[in-house]
Parts: C-alpha cells; sequence; structure tokens
C-alpha cells in the first residue's frame, strides 16, 4: 500500500472520495439489523406464503447482502470507480440469468419435446 | 538504445537482491512472484503433456490395446484439467503480467504486493488437490464434468478435483483484482490510459473476465460438489434440477476462459510485432478497444456449446449469430498484426517467428470456431476431433506460441542472459510443424466423424492417427529442445545488454536483469507510446 502513495497523482476523475468510513454507531445498528433479520427469516419459514415463500426469503437475503456490501465492506463510502465495479458485477449476474432464462422460456416454441 | 548512466560492474538486481530459499517463498517482489509461478506452470505444463504423450500413444492404433476405456477417461480428463487450470489460465497473465505489467506502466510493483504472493499459494494449494486426485486414481469426467455423470455415475474423484479448481480460481480472480488496481492507480506520472502498451489493455482485458467470470465456474464446480456430496438439487431432475443448467453456469465461465488465455496471448504477439517491424502498432485504439470488445462479447456466446443439448432452437439462434459477431474484434486484431508489418523492417528473431506463427494458427483456430459456430454445421461436428483440432489451434496455436514467444521475448530482460539464437529459431520452427502434423489431420478426422473421447477408433483412420501421433512427439521434441537451450543460457549464455531487441516500452529502459525497485528513479513519460527512449524517460526528473 506505500507504494500507493507516491505514484500516479494524475488521477482527476477517480480519486480521494471521503475515505473515512462509518462511524462505530453505525456498525452496531447494522449488525442489530442482521441479527434481527436473521431471526425474521426463521421466523417466516414456519409461515406458509404459498406462492411468496421463495420471493419473501430472497428478498430478506437480497436486503442483508447490500447492508453488508455497504456498511461492512465500506462500498457506500467508496470512489465512484469501486461502485462502477459493483454495478458491473451485479449487471454480469443478471446478464447471466437473463439468458439462461431466455434459453428456459423458449423451450417447446416448435411444438416438439425439448425443442 | 542502452543506457550510458549504469556502469557495467556486478550491481543488485532482484534475483541476488537477497538470497536464500526463504527470500523467494516469502517475497512480495512481482518478479520474483513471477518466477515461481514460471516453475509451477513449467512444471503443470510437463505434466498435462504427459497425459497428452499417452493419449497420443494410446491412439496410435486402432485397437484399444495400451490402457482400458476407464483408465483412457482419465487420461483425457487430466490432461484438461491440467492444461486449462493449471497452465493455460495462468501461464500468461501470472508469469509475464506479473513481471511486465508494472514495469510496463513505471510502477515498482503491483498494487497489492502480498495478495500477489497469496494468489501464488492459493494457486498450489489447488495444484495439490489436482495432485492429489491424480495420485489417488483420477476422475473420469472430463475437463467439463458435465451433469449428470459427475454428480450421479462417475466413481472418480470429482469432490476432490471440483475443490481444486474451486480453489485455484480465487488465485485468478486476485491476480486480476491487482492488474485492474494497478492499472488504474500506479501508472507514472505522464503515463496515460493511451500511453499504455498494448499489453497492458489486453491484461486489463483479461482481468475484467477473470474477476466477472471466474467467480461463476466457482459457484458452479460448488454446487456440483455439493450436489453429489450432499444430494441438494441443482442440476438433478430426481431433485428438481436441470441438468442443462449446469451446461449454461459452466460455459458463462468457460467460454470467456478462452479468452482469459488468448488475450494476454495478443498482447504479447502485439509487443512482439511493434519490436520487431521497428514500428509503431497500426491502429493503436483498434487494438486496445478491440481487446475490451472481445472481453464484453466473449461473455454472450457461450451457448454455442449447446446447441446439441435441449437447449431451445430460438436461444441456439441467438447464439450463433452473436459466436459470429465475436469473430469481428479477433479479425481487427489479425489485420492490424498484417498492416504493421507491411513495410516495416521486419526481423526475424525467434519471438517474431512465433509470433508469426502465432498469427497463422490463430487464424486457423478461429476460422473453423466460426464453422462450429453455425447451426447445421455444429450438428454433425460436435463432439468430434473437429471441436479438438479447433480448440488446440486455438490453445495451443495461439495462447502456447504467445508464451513462448514472449518468454524468448522478455528473457533476457528476466535473467540478464541471451539464449541460443541458433537452437531457438530450430526449435520455434519443430514446435511450428510438429504442432500442425498433430492437429491438422484431427480437422479430417474430425469431419469424417471421429468422435472424441475414445479410445479405440475403425482401422480406416489409422494412418490420420499415426501421423497426428507423429507430429505429437515432434512437438514435445521441440519444447523440450527449448527448456534445454533456455536452462542452460542461465549460466552459460552471453550477458544481455538492457535493451537487446531495440525496444521502446518502459521495462527494456531498466537494467537486465531488473533490480528490486524497477527504475532508479521514477520514470516521467513525455512522449506518446512506442516513442519513447531511456534518455527521455529516465533523466526528466
Ligand atoms: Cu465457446
Amino acid at each position: 500500500m506505500s507504494a500507493l502513495k507516491e505514484s500516479s497523482h494524475d488521477q482527476t476523475t477517480e480519486g480521494h472520495a471521503a475515505h473515512h468510513g462509518p462511524s462505530k454507531g453505525v456498525y452496531y445498528a447494522v449488525f442489530a439489523t442482521l441479527i434481527v433479520l436473521t431471526w425474521v427469516t426463521s421466523w417466516i419459514a414456519t409461515v406458509d406464503l404459498g406462492p411468496f415463500n421463495i420471493y419473501v426469503a430472497l428478498s430478506i437475503a437480497v436486503f442483508k447482502a447490500t447492508m453488508v456490501l455497504f456498511f461492512f465492506m465500506h462500498v457506500k463510502y467508496g470512489t465512484r470507480l469501486t461502485k462502477m465495479i459493483i454495478m458491473s458485477g451485479i449487471y454480469w449476474l443478471i446478464l447471466l440469468l437473463f439468458i439462461v432464462m431466455m434459453d428456459f422460456w423458449t423451450r417447446n416454441w416448435m411444438g416438439v419435446p425439448g425443442r | 538504445m542502452i543506457t550510458a548512466t549504469h556502469p557495467v560492474e556486478t550491481k543488485k538486481n532482484y534475483l541476488n537482491a537477497e538470497e536464500g530459499l526463504k527470500s523467494w517463498l516469502l517475497t512480495s517482489d512481482h518478479k520474483r512472484i513471477a518466477i515461481l509461478y514460471l516453475i509451477s506452470v513449467t512444471f503443470f505444463f510437463a505434466l498435462g503433456g504427459m497425459y497428452a504423450a499417452l493419449i497420443r500413444l494410446e491412439l496410435a492404433t486402432p485397437a484399444g490395446d495400451l490402457v482400458e476405456s476407464n483408465v483412457y477417461n482419465k487420461f483425457f480428463t487430466m490432461h484438461g484439467v491440467i492444461m486449462v487450470f493449471f497452465f493455460l489460465i495462468p501461464s500468461i497473465p501470472a508469469v509475464l503480467g506479473n513481471f511486465f505489467l508494472p514495469m510496463m506502466i513505471g510502477a515498482k510493483d503491483l498494487a497489492f504486493p502480498k495478495i500477489n504472493l497469496l494468489s501464488w499459494y492459493i494457486y498450489m494449494v489447488g495444484g495439490v488437490f489436482t495432485l492429489y486426485v491424480l495420485l489417488s486414481g483420477g476422475v473420469d469426467t472430463g475437463w467439463t464434468f458435465y451433469t449428470p455423470f459427475s454428480t450421479s455415475y462417475s466413481n472418480g474423484y470429482v469432490i476432490a478435483a471440483g475443490l481444486g479448481i474451486f480453489i485455484n480460481g480465487f488465485s485468478a480472480i486476485l491476480t486480476g483484482l491487482n492488474f485492474i488496481v494497478t492499472v488504474h492507480r500506479m501508472r507514472a506520472p505522464g503515463m496515460t490510459w493511451f500511453r499504455m502498451p498494448l499489453f497492458v489493455w489486453a491484461h486489463y482485458a483479461t482481468s475484467m473476465i477473470q474477476i466477472l467470470g471466474t467467480p461463476v465456474i466457482a459457484v458452479t464446480l460448488f454446487l456440483l460438489v455439493l450436489e453429489r456430496g450432499l444430494h441438494i438439487g441443482f442440476f438433478d431432475p430426481a431433485y428438481g434440477g436441470d441438468p442443462v443448467l449446469y451446461q449454461h453456469l459452466f460455459w458463462f465461465y468457460s467460454h470467456p476462459a478462452v479468452y482469459i488465455m488468448i488475450l494476454p496471448s495478443m498482447g504479447v504477439v502485439t509487443e512482439i510485432i511493434t519490436t520487431f517491424c521497428s514500428k509503431k502498432p497500426f491502429g493503436y485504439t483498434f487494438i486496445a478497444f478491440s481487446s475490451v470488445a472481445i472481453a464484453v462479447f466473449g461473455f454472450l456466446v457461450w451457448g454455442h456449446h449447446l446447441f446439441v443439448s435441449s437447449q431451445s432452437i430460438y436461444a441456439g439462434l441467438v447464439f450463433s449469430v452473436l459466436s459470429y459477431i465475436v469473430a469481428i474484434p479477433s479479425a481487427i486484431k489479425v489485420f492490424n498484426w498484417t498492416a504493421t508489418m507491411y513495410k516495416g523492417s521486419v526481423r526475424l528473431e525467434t519471438p517474431m517467428l512465433y509470433a508469426i506463427g502465432f498469427i497463422g494458427l490463430f487464424t486457423v483456430g478461429g476460422l473453423t470456431g466460426l464453422f462450429l459456430a453455425s447451426l447445421g454445421m455444429n450438428v454433425h461436428l460436435t463432439d468430434t476431433y473437429f471441436v479438438i483440432a479447433h480448440f488446440h489451434y486455438v490453445m495451443v496455436g495461439g495462447a502456447i506460441m504467445g508464451f513462448m514467444g514472449g518468454i524468448h521475448y522478455w528473457w533476457p530482460k528476466m535473467f540478464g542472459r541471451m539464449y541460443s539464437q541458433v537452437w531457438s529459431k530450430v526449435a520455434a520452427i519443430i514446435i511450428f510443424t510438429g504442432f500442425n502434423l498433430t492437429f491438422f489431420p484431427q480437422f479430417i478426422l474430425g469431419y469424417m466423424g471421429m468422435p472424441r473421447r475414445y479410445h479405440a477408433y475403425p482401422a480406416e483412420w489409422q494412418v490420420l492417427n499415426v501421423l497426428s501421433s507423429a507430429g505429437a512427439s515432434i512437438l514435445g521434441l521441440g519444447y523440450l529442445i527449448a527448456i534445454i537451450y533456455l536452462l542452460y543460457s542461465l549460466k552459460f549464455g552471453a550477458i544481455a545488454p538492457p535493451n537487446p531487441w531495440g525496444a521502446t516500452t518502459l521495462e527494456w529502459m531498466t537494467d537486465s536483469p531488473p533490480i528490486a525497485e524497477n527504475f532508479e528513479v521514477t520514470p516521467v513519460i513525455t512522449q506518446e507510446v512506442y516513442t519513447y527512449s531511456a534518455e527521455e524517460v529516465l533523466h526528466v526528473v
């Protein structure tokens, strides 16, 4: 990391956007939220919501992952470049899921089983 | 071109700055880590090559007489797993990229030197898993680990092999991360994005694929392990899964993985052609952005591996069209290289022989890829030796030719010694000849319908198979000669000057071998790319 300082100062677009992270209070609040949501996840699993079971469970999981990403992994306080890299990762995941589903959605269109 | 500021007396360089095994195993110097990688990938290359030899030996006769079919299955699986995951993917980035990417942008090291060392250790742990698999009886699924065979029927060591590749994936991710951060943050003063050598652009694009794609293969193999070990359903219809989902996930990574192998190689070839034609590369921005375009479009074509699975015809059509599109940026590069050579003063030194070989072989490999990307043709050619010949033209004729070219190009810089010019040219020609003799007959065999992954075949195909096996021995001989004169040069080679080829990139502006800090003063770049010389770069400060 020390080598980082003495190199390239020609960074104008992607520099020094607030390197001070969250306060201790924020960490504790996020931690408490995660614990509560873990409890909610296991409680909601005992309630039958029919087809919504999976959506509710996944929504809670995605929300928790986002909290970890933003606060524990400092993305909220990171540079725009960091955010862009993370967005491209998410975009790639959507691409993977969407194109895979494109196959499953269009199967049997030919009227022949599996085609 | 030799910098007059450095006296000739023996001075400290990265090789002798510290001594003892510990100084190597705990180093954080990117150049030393590159050497550690060079030794390890060479070991795995030899191991994978041994399996290739066994395969060609079995196929020299039509009868399955050397080994039984299930042992043969293990041969080609171990050959594929070792060559793809433990040689081809790390070879150029982790060796040449590690060594020269920081030097080319005027940095003292990568952004995270300790993570760089960690990635080597992770690679070695993954390698140890694979060696364990190999010593305890092997795995017989093919390097693709297709379900349901891999989850329900194979009795090889699928879980250990999957975990080995899973672990190894993190090594590639960390290397890619390191390169991206280094290119963003560590460029020397005046080194703007468009003054970076094209080798750096190629590695930047490769790193994008590594960090976006590698997690998918890691997760996929992990799901495979979960299904095989714990019967959690992802791919087996009996548990509510879909076996074709496995193929989707596997090829989402494994098609771009081909570009992880070939893009760095293209970067090497661009540098070599620029140097040995004494010209600026034709169409710098086109070459730079075609690397990025390949990285992006390479992610959209994976379904061409699923044309004969139960993938829908409509998805197949889309993937077929997209596969044609990805040929465009590759073709741009080929045209740019030939345009660079046109009217250049071409010097046919050994690295240039490999670069020219690369262009020819990669073009054959790429064009036969278009045959396979067309839906109807693919039905005839799927799982035949045509596919084998195609991807060996890309991976061996492309990636390994680039690796050999790069090793010969930078060897004087890495070790401060010149190798035999005569022997190296002889070896390059032997390798080119042996390669074509090995793989060209396989196109014909495949077209005639010889399936891959069988240890026996009808007698009328023996002539072509014998030609192929003979070519493989010639190819092996070529590599052997190369290893011998390269090792010989380490002790007995002539001392290399800082810039033996008259190249114009930053790594040649410092000593051979470089000092531990790469440069005595931080280079300042005031000239356009491929025009700077040592005097300007190192004396401005
Ligand atoms: Cu592919």
